[in-house]
């Protein structure tokens, strides 16, 4: 037992292997990160060259490790010590500077509009855009710009979670333009075969820059890298990167020569800042009435529809039991993310349903299941005897429904409808896959772009409860009224 | 001549899958008359009840009440039921009151929702007809604060809103002490003297001998 904790004293105490663990998002694809093709265990991309240069540059034969990470939580990650430096089309925000140690800036983006050709000559900037649907990914500089553009001219943000689908609903007309960094709608329009859309390269919205982001207590390497990432632009092997990767212009070389003759800490568009956290509220607020006009009336379309599905189940003939029954198998056995999937993109070559009711009707229809067997089963528990004795009455059986079993199933049933209220008001968060921007992914947006999560979180949940705690209590007093003793 | 029975069973037979329950029975019951359908447990005496009250198919035989003609095998549906239920109350064993309504609502649900009645008028009629039953302060109870005897009494009051020629009683005396056995049995007479007819299963032959004015055992 000694021998073995000595041993493991003595493995602790040996050098830590020589590498860079660095932290990206592989989902962003290319040119940043991208699974190879020929090798799906490996990982291609500019970054990943960069990361491979900064490690051979940082000495000692050190190597860069990829480490997983969903984009928008880098910062947290690298906070929490899972990796040493985060790179993955970081964005420089001042946000990210008060909270993190961040590099120097590696590469220059143009935020550009994208938009379908025939209104390429009546677009040229966000003030042409009033009253329309203008599409970008969640937590972002451009979402940002967006907001602003949301209060200064009137232009209607849409939050995605990826930088694939914007560009798909621009072509299919869900949204008017797309606001991203210039690389990714070239890489979108060349995956598009360059048909479909335009990019107003020549008319950025914004110039912003990718960093690398580290710990705030990781100031040392911080510096450390920024030596190499300078030298790296010196000996033109960061320019090298950029050309395979088919990223490199004119723009880059006067941006390399500014950072090298000014050691510059350059600053993105403009952002949010920790003081300017309660510009949020008013957002947080909007979402939040989103959150529960998206859940009340998916729990009134469940309802109507569960207790249809629930008659059917226990009033109806053969045919409609099995057919009942398979939808509710069918619904509850698989995940209501790909049920909205399905909804929102899907079924967009037959009907395009706006986010908003396609979010509805997704929730509202998976919920209907469950509904439904709640239904069924309060149904059923009302004694039979009674309906027997309704029967002898001469009460017809839509009046035994309406007045004697009814009445005492919804007694049963009213304690696990609050619940799945509860939790349907929390799987609402859920929509924000399809573009709608409700509390939870609002909250997101704002602990991304402030870096942290202690006040947005706490904003949230004290958000989450203060709609679900009144549910609770007012079916329990309802659950008292009707409770005969 | 005299007037035809209220209820003509002729040979009932009712199987469960292999088994029968009930074969060959056959009873008559006259306006007025109150007759004690006897034996043991698990005899039949409820099925035979529950077929009267076209609540259970039998296989074989005929029911007669009051002229409408119960035939064996699947029952009717009941919207062909309609004159067989304003003449047939049935009052369960276990008494099976609405458990979401007051005793008088107990009462006034058929009156109202089937006889078509006002509120007012329905309400007059329980109000009699629990007091009747000696059970009129408690009008306003829920089912779970009635005493056994009480709740029976309010399910007496429900079967008789739709004034019934024929009251089928299941096991009435079970769950009662020998002063409430008393005073059902005089609850039971009055009702004959209002011309209906009973049918009362039960298995207390104490109770049969002292207030039936016929005894049709069951083996």
């Amino acid at each position: 037992m000694i021998a073995a904790l000595a041993l493991c004293l003595v493995t602790a105490q040996q050098p830590a292997p020589r590498v860079l663990v660095w932290g990206g998002d592989a989902e962003g694809g290319a040119p940043f990160v991208e699974a190879d093709p020929r090798d799906p265990s490996r990982v291609r991309g500019f970054d990943v060259e960069v990361a491979e240069r900064i490690a051979r540059g940082l000495g000692g034969d050190r190597r860069a490790q990829f480490l997983q990470v969903q984009w928008s939580n880098i910062d947290q990650s690298v906070e929490r010590g899972d990796f040493a430096l985060g790179l993955s089309g970081v964005e420089d925000t001042p946000a990210r500077r008060a909270r993190h140690a961040v590099t120097l800036p590696y590469f220059e983006f143009r935020e550009v509009l994208a938009v379908r050709p025939a209104d390429a000559g009546r677009i040229h900037g966000l003030a042409d855009l009033r009253g329309r649907r203008v599409a970008t990914l969640g937590s972002t500089i451009a979402y940002d710009l967006l907001m602003q553009a949301r209060d200064s001219t009137g232009v209607l943000p849409i939050s995605y979670d990826d930088d694939v689908h914007p560009y798909g609903d621009l072509v299919t007309g869900r949204v008017d333009a797309v606001l991203l960094d210039h690389i990714i709608a070239q890489r979108a329009l060349r995956r598009r075969g360059g048909i479909g859309f335009v990019i107003l390269l020549d008319q950025p919205v914004a110039i912003g820059h990718y960093v690398g982001v580290l710990a705030q207590a990781n100031a040392v390497l911080r510096d450390s890298i920024d030596a190499v990432l300078r030298e790296a632009m010196r000996d033109g092997s960061l320019k090298q990167i950029f050309r395979r990767w088919n990223v490199w212009d004119d723009t880059q070389r006067t941006f390399f020569e500014r950072v090298l003759r000014t050691s510059e800490t350059a600053t993105g568009a403009a952002t949010a800042t920790s003081g300017q956290a309660l510009a949020y509220v008013p957002s947080l607020a909007r979402a939040a009435v989103v959150t529960l006009l998206v859940s009340i009336l998916s729990m009134a379309l469940a309802v109507v529809v569960g207790l249809t599905l629930a008659s059917g189940r226990v009033y109806g003939s053969a045919v409609v039991r099995v057919a009942t029954t398979i939808y509710i198998e069918i619904i509850r056995g698989t995940p209501l993310l790909l049920q909205l999937f399905v909804i929102y993109y899907g079924l967009a070559g037959v009907v395009r349903l706006p986010a908003f009711l396609a979010a509805v009707l997704a929730l509202g229809l998976n919920y209907a299941a469950y509904e439904a067997e709640i239904y069924r089963g309060a149904l059923e528990a009302v004694p039979r005897i009674q309906l027997e004795a309704a029967r002898t009455l001469g009460l017809s059986e839509l009046q035994i429904l309406r007045l004697v079993r009814g009445p005492q199933a919804l007694r049963y049933a009213l304690a696990p409808m609050t619940n799945d209220f509860v939790a349907l008001l929390k799987d609402s968060a859920l929509v924000s896959v399809i573009t709608v921007v409700e509390l939870t992914k609002e909250t997101a947006i704002y602990a991304t772009n402030i870096g942290s999560w202690v006040v947005p979180g706490a904003l949230c949940a004290v958000v989450y409860l203060a709609m679900s705690l009144p549910l609770a209590r007012l079916a329990r007093r309802l659950e008292r009224r009707w409770q005969t003793p | 001549m005299s007037a035809p029975p209220l209820l003509v069973i002729d040979r009932l037979r009712v199987r469960y899958e292999t088994r029968d329950v009930l074969r060959a029975l056959s009873l008559e019951v006259a306006r007025g008359e109150l007759v004690a359908l006897m034996g043991p447990s698990g005899v039949g005496k409820t099925t035979a009840l529950r077929a009267v009250a076209a609540l259970q198919r039998f296989d074989e035989g005929q029911i007669v009440v009051d002229g409408f003609v119960l035939a064996p095998g699947p029952l009717p549906p009941e919207s062909r039921l309609g004159v067989l239920r304003r003449r047939v109350g049935l009052v369960f064993q276990a008494h099976a009151l609405f458990e979401h309504l007051t005793a008088q609502s107990n009462v006034t649900l058929a009156l109202r929702h089937v006889l078509g009645k006002p509120r007012v008028e329905a309400d007059t009629i329980a109000t009699r007809l629990l007091s009747e039953l000696d059970v009129g302060t408690r009008a306003g109870a829920w089912p779970r604060q009635l005493s056994g005897g009480e709740a029976q009494r309010v399910a007496i009051a429900r079967a008789l809103a739709l004034d019934p020629a024929l009251l089928l009683m299941d096991e009435p005396t079970a769950a009662l002490d020998p002063a409430r056995r008393s005073a059902l049995g005089a609850t039971l007479r009055r009702l004959c003297e209002q011309g209906r007819g009973l049918l009362v299963a039960t298995h207390d032959a104490e109770f049969a001998r002292a207030h039936a004015d016929r005894l049709v055992n069951l083996t």
